[in-house]
């Protein structure tokens, strides 16, 4: 669905994105995240066809970026950085104009469309300058998928929402996901990353990785299992530190921290084990490290 | 075609919401053409029919043959005026072109415009289209204002034949729109540059300069508006509206709008 090969932008004196190679997959969420100046938004302008690369290529369903651009631009929806409303025009009428200007067939229809299913139709005739923070995103979201777009770029489209607006958006990304739409999702929010997205690719002029959140937790800090007992010593870590298959284990007051590469396979035995010794256990858990560890771990590395 | 009537719309949605520039619209051509008719009203009554001796020697000679040294006294007086008249479609076009796209760039409402399948030309000429056809109408409508009050006020066939005067007509006619043309363009291009539509306006309010040169060149008596230099003037500035609108779509793409425009 998309395709870029060393895809660069350079600006006068700023090397904004550097050789980005990338391949997104139909029906695909893909989280595209990166501290602020990494060049998401860059990128973002070049996959639309709202401003060249110096350097590579890339193609969105199927069309070369800066040959087809008419057809790029007909068929993905995007959500701008800033919401870009018409502030002193209805909200209905905000929604008309892309209508128009994407030649959609029912724009009246779609139009009521959106408008209902962001709950918006009641305030269709107010100005969309009297809009709170979450309802001009919902209406810019309205805006981008007039046009029934099989892709979407969604540029932070939480950032700056309060909690209950920026869940209302993401539910609503969920949605849009089951209905198998590809979403390029930008975002600084790597709780909501973890959430929506199949894969991600962190950022930062650079791409830096691309996989899977839980391969990328694995690849960065390996799988922790972490066994409850109701007293826990030395002795049983030091057994645990003899099996093939554990890597590590801490004991941190009577929990056992284990290091283990497959837990769905091996789990089965440590717990055999351990009862097997008289230790009573009370709970079983994978450590899951959040997103935010692994990001930050990533982007730290490349610092160095 | 749709998407170019969809854009002149919505500007029109836009800036006609802006008092200033509808007070502007509507009551600018109505002064400008009045402002002759009164002179036309006063000076008529005066009864100069002797005063031709006191004429400069260019005033009969530019004046058409079979008026009285009063009545081509006043012919001249309103011509003056009537050239001030020519900054209607001037002004209109800079005050909606600045409104327009300096609320464009304060919303951020072009990032998501370009990125539908419009043409930065259909855009161009969308806006194009938005600022001209108002100025235009107020100018025809302010001139037809003035044509109607004059042939009601004055009463000499010769004063009236020669005040709406091929050679005006053609000015409102031809001259008027591509004085509008030039003015929106050049605004245009203003208004990219800055962030304040005041600014944008006052910028772009030099283009009256020229007028106003060639009204205070005719006053000083330096030269008066013939056939020939009417016919001149929209010969020159078919050129130079060829120009803007080049300088102005290359300020249009779609990369120098996100780039550049700050
Ligand atoms: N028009 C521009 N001219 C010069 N530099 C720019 C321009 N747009 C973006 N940049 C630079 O490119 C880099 C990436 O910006 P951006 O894509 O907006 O990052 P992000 O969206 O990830 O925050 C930044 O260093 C920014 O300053
Ligand atoms: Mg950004």
């Amino acid at each position: 669905m998309i395709v870029t090969e060393n895809l660069t932008k350079e600006f006068e004196s700023v090397l904004a994105v550097d050789h980005l190679t990338l391949e997104v997959n139909e029906g695909e969420v893909f989280g595209f995240l990166g501290p602020n100046g990494a060049g998401k938004t860059t990128t973002i302008r070049m996959l639309t066809s709202l401003i060249g690369p110096t350097a590579g290529t890339a193609a969105v369903n199927g069309y070369q970026i800066g040959k087809e651009d008419k057809q790029i631009r007909q068929t993905v929806g995007i959500l701008t950085e800033a919401p870009g409303l018409y502030e002193n025009l209805s909200a209905e009428y905000n929604l008309e104009i892309y209508a128009n200007l994407y030649e959609v067939k029912d724009p009246k229809g779609q139009v009521e469309k959106y408008l209902r299913m962001m709950g918006l139709w009641d305030r269709r005739s107010d100005e969309a300058g009297t809009f709170s923070k979450g309802m001009r995103q919902k209406l810019a979201l309205s805006r981008a998928l007039l046009h029934e777009p099989r892709i979407l770029f969604l540029d932070e489209p939480t950032a700056a929402l309060d909690p209950e607006s920026a869940r209302l958006v993401r539910d609503f990304i969920a949605e849009l996901r089951k209905e198998g739409r590809t979403i390029f999702l930008c975002t600084h929010n790597l709780d909501e990353a973890d959430r929506l997205c199949d894969r991600i690719g962190i950022f930062k002029t650079h791409l830096l990785v691309v996989d899977t959140p839980d391969r990328l937790r694995t690849q960065v800090f390996g799988r922790k299992v972490v066994f409850h007992l109701i007293k826990a010593d030395e002795m049983l870590a030091g057994i645990l530190r003899g099996l093939p298959f554990v890597s590590d284990v801490r004991l941190i007051d009577n929990k056992l921290v284990v290091n283990t590469d497959n837990p769905e396979l091996h789990n089965p035995d440590i717990i055999r084990l351990l009862v097997g010794q008289g230790a009573d256990i009370q709970f079983v858990g994978e450590l899951r490290r959040s997103l935010e560890d692994v990001y930050l771990q990533l982007v730290r590395e490349t610092h160095e | 075609m749709n998407r170019i009537k969809t854009i002149i719309k919505k500007e029109w949605a836009e800036v006609f919401k802006n008092r200033m520039v509808l007070f502007t619209i509507i009551f600018l051509p109505l002064l400008l053409a009045t402002l002759p008719l009164i002179i036309l009203g006063v000076s008529g009554g005066f009864g100069m029919e002797d005063i031709s001796d006191g004429l400069p020697g260019q005033f009969t000679q530019v004046c058409p043959e079979g008026l009285t040294g009063g009545e081509c006294f006043q012919v001249m007086m309103v011509s003056q005026f009537m050239l001030l008249f020519m900054m209607v479609p001037l002004i209109i076009p800079v005050n909606i072109a600045a409104y327009s796209v300096v609320g464009e760039k304060t919303t951020r409402s072009l990032e998501p415009l370009l990125a539908t399948p419009i043409t930065t030309l259909e855009l161009l000429i969308g806006k194009n289209l938005a600022a001209v056809i108002p100025a235009v109408i107020a100018t025809w409508g302010g001139f037809l204002v003035f044509a109607v009050g004059a042939g009601i006020i004055v009463q000499s066939v010769n004063v009236t034949r020669a005040l709406i005067s091929p050679v005006w007509l053609f000015a409102v006619i031809v001259i008027g729109p591509l004085l509008a043309v030039l003015s929106v363009n050049f605004s245009l291009m203003v208004s990219s540059r800055v962030t304040d539509p005041r600014a944008a306006e006052q910028i772009s309010a030099v283009i009256i300069i020229p007028v106003l040169v060639v009204f205070f060149g005719q006053i000083a008596g330096l030269f008066f508006i013939n056939a020939s230099i009417v016919l001149g003037t929209a010969v020159v500035l078919l050129f130079i509206d060829a120009i803007m609108i080049y300088l102005a779509e290359r300020v249009f793409q779609r990369e120098t709008i996100l780039t550049r425009w700050k």
